[in-house]
């Protein structure tokens, strides 16, 4: 699977519902994704890509939409 | 000797801005006269520390040398290492100061208060505790003895916040904002001078100073004949909410307007917190840059913590466990009373069954209109009034010492 599936699946689970006709709504706007729901996706993508994301690199203005997250991912992996 | 207290009076207001000038006039033509920046904060926290209270001046230099070296020891260890222990030894040691201070007048060690405290203690533990958890993290790399003194000793922001983060701080601090970007800080300075006057000049003036006194001497009258409990709780509890409201959202919005000057975007710290319509939403629009320090280095590491060790099975619980644990450390920072803890435990058994709800409202489709926002907005309002009476430590004056 891309990165782009596997992270929209995380984001589905988490959330609880599809993201995918979503993908630059704002989720902290819009109530989706909490910090706690911030936390499960940081732990999931780490196990998922075996990346290091801490908690204080979590910019929320760069993490807040599906896309940039994707990207983010991206970035890290890359 | 002249001292002049933050945005205390019209008089400090004059002062600073005819010291802020030259640098503003630096700042349009896209210069930052740093030297001149450090004389005019120095001075300004100086007239703070001096005279009579030249003894939390000593406090804040023993404090300030305490924190320089352990972020400093931090930052070289952790350029070589990255023991756990070690990096709670050093968060341990960055809270001490503020630990025995607080400590101080529920053990009754008067000398402890004199020696260590001075205001703003917390404001500037929160920053360099922010720091040394950054540089755990790897984001923050290196130590810049210098711009850690400026960051610290920030001067609008020194006796209490909002709480700026280092990475954002340097940012703005070794840079000019461009003259369009500068133009548009000073407007919005000004704007937020006024507003400050309005909220802190007259509101929290006839909410603080006219009617609670009031309002709490009829509550004392009433209260010592009714075993303390009395209608006049009502006004006082209104009364006493809003007053803080206003000289706190006041003295933020002075904080940022004179950073604004300052060619600095410190954080806001209020955004229309009344409006909100569930506590959660509360705490991200009241003193929001404290709430938010707590949820980024406490709420959220401590969930960390419990998901990644898998202490529990159930992320309900572990969510429910970091809230209250999350606002009983924010009310023990306030100071060790029961008034204070209890109003940790309050907010946090609040947010606890706020999200029962908020899940609840997620399965079952609960009608949702005008009326219903209406209703939850008013109820959010009154839960938090209810919070700031206990927070205001009346109640404990109304009943255990008449």
């Amino acid at each position: 699977m891309a990165v782009k599936e596997e992270v929209i699946d995380i984001l589905n689970t988490i959330i609880g519902e599809d993201i995918s006709d979503q993908m630059d709504e704002d989720f902290f706007d819009n109530g989706l994704l909490d910090s706690m729901a911030t936390v499960e996706l940081l732990l999931d993508l780490e196990g998922k890509f075996d990346i290091q994301a801490p908690v204080s690199e979590f910019n929320r203005e760069e993490w807040n939409t599906p896309n940039k997250v994707i990207a983010k991912v991206e970035s890290l992996i890359g | 000797m002249l001292n002049l207290q933050p945005y205390a009076d019209p008089k400090y207001f004059v002062f600073l801005l005819l010291a802020l000038a030259p640098l503003a006039i630096g700042l349009y033509f896209g210069k930052r006269f740093v030297w001149y920046e450090v004389v005019v904060s120095l001075a300004f926290i100086i007239l703070m520390f001096d005279g009579k209270k030249y003894h939390e001046g000593f406090a804040i230099i023993g404090y300030m040398i305490w924190q320089w070296l352990l972020v400093w020891g931090y930052t070289l260890y952790r350029q070589k290492a990255n023991r756990g222990s070690v990096f709670y030894v050093a968060t341990a040691l960055a809270i001490l100061p503020l630990f025995l201070v607080k400590l101080a007048p529920a053990a009754h060690w008067t000398h402890v208060s004199t020696l260590l405290g001075f205001m703003g203690i917390s404001y500037l533990t929160f920053r360099s505790v922010g720091m040394i958890l950054e540089t755990r993290d790897g984001s923050i790399k290196s130590f810049d003895p210098w711009l850690f003194l400026r960051f610290m000793l920030f001067m609008p922001t020194i006796s209490s916040g909002p709480i700026d983060r280092y990475r954002r701080f340097t940012k703005d601090i070794t840079t000019v904002p461009t003259r369009e970007k500068y133009l548009e800080m000073l407007e919005k300075a000004v704007w937020y001078f006024f507003l400050g006057f309005l909220y802190k000049f007259v509101l929290a003036y006839i909410f603080g100073t006219l009617l609670l006194p009031q309002v709490e001497s009829f509550a004392l009258a009433a209260g010592s004949i009714h075993h303390g409990w009395t209608w006049w709780l009502i006004p006082v509890m209104y009364s006493y909410g809003l007053d803080l409201f206003f000289d706190f959202a006041g003295y933020s919005l002075f904080a940022v307007a004179t950073s604004y000057v300052m060619g600095i975007a410190l954080p806001m710290n209020f955004d229309k917190p009344f409006l909100s319509k569930n506590l959660k939403e509360f705490w991200n629009r009241w003193h929001m840059t404290l709430s938010f320090w707590f949820r980024d280095y406490i709420f959220m590491r401590l969930v960390f913590l419990m998901m990644k060790k898998k202490w529990f099975k159930s992320k309900v619980t572990v969510s429910n466990l970091a809230y209250i644990a999350n606002m009983l450390i924010m009310g023990f920072w306030h100071g060790i009373t029961w008034y204070y803890i209890t109003y940790g435990l309050f907010h946090g058994v609040g947010l606890v069954i706020n999200d029962a709800w908020l899940r609840y409202k997620k399965k079952h489709h609960v009608p949702h209109n005008k009326f219903t926002e209406g209703l939850a907005i008013f109820i959010t309002f009154n839960v938090v009034m209810v919070s700031f009476l206990l927070f205001s430590g009346f109640l404990d004056k109304l009943w255990f010492k008449p």
